[in-house]
């Protein structure tokens, strides 16, 4: 048998959740077909094919698709999904907004965000924010699952699999894309990034991150954000780490001005190596962290970006 | 139209949950409950749209134990009209409780159905995606802003890179994420009101749905613990340090 993975991408580039997740679905169910909805993606379906252990690319390419509306792509990969026997897509806000959907109309549950597959039956996924890890077995049907990508790594791109187009499925036609507002960023996406910079309410103003962004820059890094620096205004929505942001796990995450409440720790946790910035010397950061530093932000990260430019 | 509010009642979000010795799962023993988070978030939607004369009635439902009663009696002292407790005991799996409220749905032809994106028990981020595709209605998961119009309902969701907006024909499932609005505290004259708002009471079987679960939960374990590392004092020993691991 096989299993199928949704693509996330934005009509130009592959994402790297997608790699991830063929990861996790080698260890499912292989060989893995790979599904590419879209726009003039056929770029996409392309880089897809070179991720190693993908046997087809099925490329869809449709104007009702741009958008990845749940509605006309869940009656995409139900036309398609006889033959699987696992669906998976990253838990990202596209995947988690279409596999529920095909999984109610297979009439199949769904394991949602797993963290390892110890069997191709069993899979371990957080609970109660990460506070506690659930192993479940699923049997006998169709597995239909959302991969927490920063728990996988992805296979090498060495891969040469066929790009078949399939035909496009009927649109409901009950929904309407009306407009975007994508913050547009040269950084790395945050759930890929292999460093991430992150910035509390200790920044004090939306101002204040520069100083952070300045740093971001210097490494190569992503810019994330605590709730709090969230709700203050400080930065977009888009930018939040913790339990109802972004779930990140690179190999480096430098928390600044950010007391680590356990919403936050929920969604930095698994990275490699955590540095905290924090003049706050009992912080609950500092209880995660690997290396902490107890010093006021505004001197420290002025001095830390100099020592970076410092052979 | 009639709103309904599908609402869990969970272990309160300021708790901090304990895995049960014997890794059954969490120990709910003796431990504050409260209305999901993001329920409440719906419920305040819900009331803010009959407010503003756009819903007629807010219908709020729970399906779980007898004591789901107290969250209902939370919804309708934010604002809620009615409420229906449909009673059982024990785990539901989010598909199961699709199918009851798609059967609740065809009783009650609710124009809109608000809930939280997910329950903070859980984690799962399905029930509302299952009950649109069970109902074949289109779905606003994730919503930070909703607004009805006509025949329509516009919902801005909180997608990964930033905002997506889409229009979503009537009737319609709606997920709320955090930054919906901030639900208001019930005042003492209405939570005094609520004790005389109708709560019906159903059971599972009323709605000819099998409640067993599918997956197998063999485990719950607690996490694997961070050990906090070293102290650094200055940002010149950092940078040092993180050169040292090879990570920058």
């Amino acid at each position: 048998m096989a299993s199928l993975v949704l693509a996330e991408h934005n009509n130009r580039a592959l994402d790297e959740a997608t790699a991830k997740t063929v990861g996790a679905a080698l260890k499912v169910s292989a060989p893995v077909h790979v599904l590419v909805a879209g726009a003039d993606c056929r770029n996409v379906a392309v880089e897809a094919a070179r991720i190693s252990g993908v046997e087809k690319v099925l490329l869809a390419e449709e104007a009702r698709y741009a958008n990845f509306l749940a509605e006309p792509v869940a009656e995409l990969v139900l036309s398609l999904a006889a033959p699987y026997d696992a669906i998976l897509a990253p838990a990202t806000a596209n995947g988690k907004n279409v596999i529920p959907r095909v999984a109610a109309r297979l009439d199949v549950p769904q394991i949602s965000e797993i963290l390892s597959v110890e069997s191709p039956d069993v899979f371990r996924r957080p609970i109660y924010a990460g506070n506690a890890i659930q192993t479940v077995e699923a049997k006998g049907f169709k597995k239909m699952i959302t991969v927490r990508v920063a728990a996988f790594s992805g296979p090498e791109r060495d891969g040469n699999a066929t790009i078949e187009p399939v035909p496009s499925a009927s649109d409901p036609g009950v929904s309407r894309f009306v407009a975007e507002n994508l913050s547009r960023s040269e950084r790395p996406e945050l759930t890929g990034a292999r460093i991430v910079i992150s910035g509390g309410r200790g920044l004090q103003s939306k101002d204040n991150f520069i100083l952070i962004e300045r740093i971001a820059d210097k490494l190569g890094a992503a810019v994330g954000a605590s709730r709090a620096a969230v709700d203050a205004g400080f930065v977009p929505n888009d930018r939040q780490v913790g339990q109802t942001g972004k779930i990140v796990a690179p190999e480096l995450y430098i928390a600044v001005g950010i007391s680590g409440a356990i919403q936050h720790l929920a969604g930095m946790k698994d990275s490699k190596i955590i540095v905290a910035i924090n003049k706050d010397e009992g912080a609950p950061i500092f209880g995660v962290a690997d290396y902490g530093l107890v010093a006021d932000l505004f001197e420290a990260l002025p001095e830390f970006e100099k020592a970076l430019d410092q052979k | 139209m009639k709103v309904l509010v599908p609402l869990k009642r969970v272990i309160d979000f300021n708790v901090a949950v304990r895995v049960k010795t014997d890794r059954t799962g969490v120990d709910l023993a003796n431990v504050k409950m409260a209305i999901n988070p993001f329920d409440e978030i719906a419920v305040e939607e819900a009331v803010r749209l009959k407010e503003k004369g756009q819903a007629a009635e807010v219908i709020a439902v729970s399906i779980g134990p007898q004591g789901a009663q107290e969250t209902l009696r939370t919804a309708l002292a934010m604002g809620a009209d009615r409420a229906i407790l449909v009673k059982h005991d024990g785990e539901l799996e989010p598909l199961t409780v699709a199918k009851i409220l798609k059967a609740v749905c065809a009783e009650e032809q609710p124009g809109l159905v608000i809930l939280g994106k997910q329950a903070i028990d859980d984690d799962c981020n399905q029930t509302g995606q299952m009950l649109a595709a069970l109902l074949g209605w289109p779905q606003g998961t994730f919503a930070a802003k909703v607004e009805i119009a006509g025949e329509a309902v516009t919902v801005t969701r909180e997608v990964d890179g930033g905002l997506q907006t889409v229009a979503l024909k009537l009737p319609a499932v709606v997920t709320t994420d955090l930054r919906l609005n901030e639900p208001r505290y019930a005042s003492l004259p209405n939570i005094m009101k609520a004790r005389k708002k109708p709560i019906a009471e159903k059971s599972v079987s009323d709605y000819g749905v099998d409640p067993s679960p599918r997956l197998k939960v063999l485990e719950v374990r607690e996490p694997e613990k961070r050990r906090a590392g070293a102290k650094v004092g200055s940002p010149a020993e950092l940078v040092a340090r993180l050169r040292e691991r090879g990570v920058i």
